[in-house]
């Protein structure tokens, strides 16, 4: 009995996983080379061409999801790494109060923080439609609908998870060894570069990882920031699948678009080790 | 101990004022849209577009009610979150257990499982399930919605009884059946109590992933309507002030509960 016990405990999450994780997969791989159509129904025709034809279709929308993705990214990390170092080094007892401070728009729901930013940058809004009307700004000035609209979305939205794995990592780092440096005749610039940063970089790959793959697949940003001329690939699968009913384009780009992420993910979980991804991702 | 360091004292302390100031900056940008929400929740608009301010309103507190498509999704939200949660505790404090105090054959299969499950883009796996729900032809409605709902939250919960098991000592639990408890006593007197932060924490984690998520839902729902799906349906004709009202009572009582939470924690300590 006793060494029943863990696959005991193991096994509703095992079959959950399989049966919602594992089987939808081989389904939509499946799904991803057949033919057809909603009304006649799709049939299995080993059709690889369905890949080729919805990149082909879609790779504008495809490069920018990717583009994107990475400029919210990189975004992120500029602006994300400061206030992680601020917490980790210079909060002192205020530390939790900052974190706290720092995850209060996660008790607001996603979609609609980001209908708040469509608020608030609106053409005609509080902020805009008072400084045209001050004459301070071109009448036919406006952020939403541009590219820095849905990018600057995605780096609002995700950036409390670019700050919070550095910060774990931070917070890590011995004072000791950042005075060690200081002892040694390092400048602040010095103990920074060759001390501190090194050991927050396994905090900025988490960082990296839990921002790059939801911003780069995200629908809703370019949904309700970007107008018609910032399509991303999330907005086009949800198309396919939900009003065109194309399920095998729309397998095969979601397939597509998870392949390229997770060679990227793996690559970096192997470099960082499965557990620690996991922890970061825990936090 | 360094004491008085050569360099630069006075502007590595400028340095840091500067760096207090920009975090400051940024908890202001983060929290900007939660004051935009929370203003035009009392905004007297006239039109159907919410975003002049019009002049201050208690109206739309008092027909938080009328809209009866946005109450039956947001009713709908609660219990999908509550049913899901409760299910993804349980089976994922299961396997907390197993994978933070067992040995056992497939861990590392186990392992892999629930890091692609973390990091399976929603819309993928929202794609996914779809493509299961299509091929086996099943109607999807609120049972679908919940399957995904504990599909993308049972990791997390995993992760975090794991984490809170590894940090307790065996022995209290050896001592526990030395002195004759049955294993299941010993789990309920002794393991339970000492993984409960961690228990709660992964439930509160679900719930909130749960009643906040569009993605994955947008794809199972079928006709059911949740609170994040009838808001985003709403976007392009005109938001109604009562959503603003629902996010504000909501953003209230998770607000309250954290700090209950951290004031208690503290008392505790």
């Amino acid at each position: 009995m006793r060494r029943l016990t863990p696959y005991l405990l193991a096994l509703p999450s095992w079959m959950w996983l399989a049966i919602f994780l594992v089987v939808p997969m081989v389904a939509m791989a499946s799904v991803s080379l057949q033919t057809g159509n909603a009304i006649d129904g799709f049939a299995m025709t080993f059709s690889f061409s369905n890949y080729s034809d919805a990149i082909g279709r879609y790779s504008t929308q495809l490069a920018r999801s990717l583009l994107y993705g990475a400029l919210a990214t990189v975004a992120m990390l500029v602006i994300g790494y400061p206030v992680a170092y601020f917490i980790a080094f210079k909060a002192g007892a205020r530390k939790s109060m900052f974190l706290f401070l720092l995850l209060l728009p996660f008790f607001v729901s996603f979609v609609l923080r980001t209908i708040s930013w469509n608020f608030l940058l609106s053409d005609n809004g509080i902020l805009f439609g008072t400084l045209k009307d001050w004459g301070l700004l071109p009448d036919d000035f406006h952020v939403l609908a541009t590219t820095f609209a849905v990018v600057g979305g995605l780096t609002y939205n995700f950036l409390p998870f670019m700050i919070l794995p550095i910060y774990v990592a931070l917070e890590r780092v011995d004072p000791r060894v950042v005075e060690a440096a200081h002892d040694l005749y390092a400048t602040r610039a010095a103990a920074f570069r060759r001390v501190v940063l090194p050991l927050s970089l396994p905090g900025v790959f988490a960082g990296v990882l839990m921002t790059f793959v939801p911003a780069t697949a995200d629908p809703i940003n370019a949904a309700i920031l970007g107008g018609r001329s910032n399509t991303m690939i999330g907005n086009i699968i949800q198309t396919e699948y939900l009003t065109n009913l194309d399920y095998p384009t729309a397998s095969a780009l979601s397939f597509t678009l998870m392949a390229v992420l997770l060679v990227g993910i793996f690559v970096y979980a192997r470099a960082l080790g499965t557990e620690n991804v996991l922890e970061a991702a825990a936090r | 101990m360094s004491g008085e360091r050569p360099v630069g004292t006075r502007r590595a302390r400028a340095g840091d004022r500067l760096l207090h100031l920009y975090t400051w900056l940024i908890i202001i940008w983060l929290s900007s849209p939660i004051a935009v929400m929370i203003m035009f929740g009392f905004n007297d608009k006239q039109s159907k577009s919410n975003t002049t301010w019009q002049g201050f309103t208690l109206r739309w507190y008092a027909e938080l009610f009328e809209l009866s498509d946005l109450t039956t999704a947001l009713l709908n939200s609660l219990v999908i979150a509550l049913v899901s949660t409760a299910l993804t505790v349980v089976v994922g404090t299961m396997l907390g257990l197993a994978l933070g105090r067992h040995r056992f054959r497939g861990k590392s299969v186990t392992n892999f499982l629930i890091f692609a499950a973390i990091s399976t883009p929603e819309l993928v796996m929202g794609a996914s399930l779809l493509s299961l729900f299509v091929s086996g032809n099943v109607p999807r409605g609120a049972v679908t919605i919940v399957v995904a709902h504990v599909l993308f939250s049972l990791s997390f919960v995993v992760v975090t009884v794991r984490a809170r098991i590894v940090t307790l000592d065996p022995s209290l639990e050896e001592a526990a059946r030395d002195l004759g408890a049955t294993a299941w006593g010993t789990f309920r007197q002794v393991t339970l109590p000492a993984i409960m932060p961690g228990v709660l924490a992964g439930g509160m984690l679900a719930f909130a992933l749960s009643i906040d998520d569009y993605v994955v839902t947008s794809f199972v729902n079928g006709s059911t309507v949740t609170f994040p799906l009838w808001i985003v349906g709403a976007v392009k004709t005109g938001v109604p002030a009562q959503v603003n009202v629902m996010g504000t009572l909501i953003f209230g009582v998770g607000v309250l509960i954290a700090v209950g939470n951290a004031v208690a924690a503290r008392r505790r300590a």
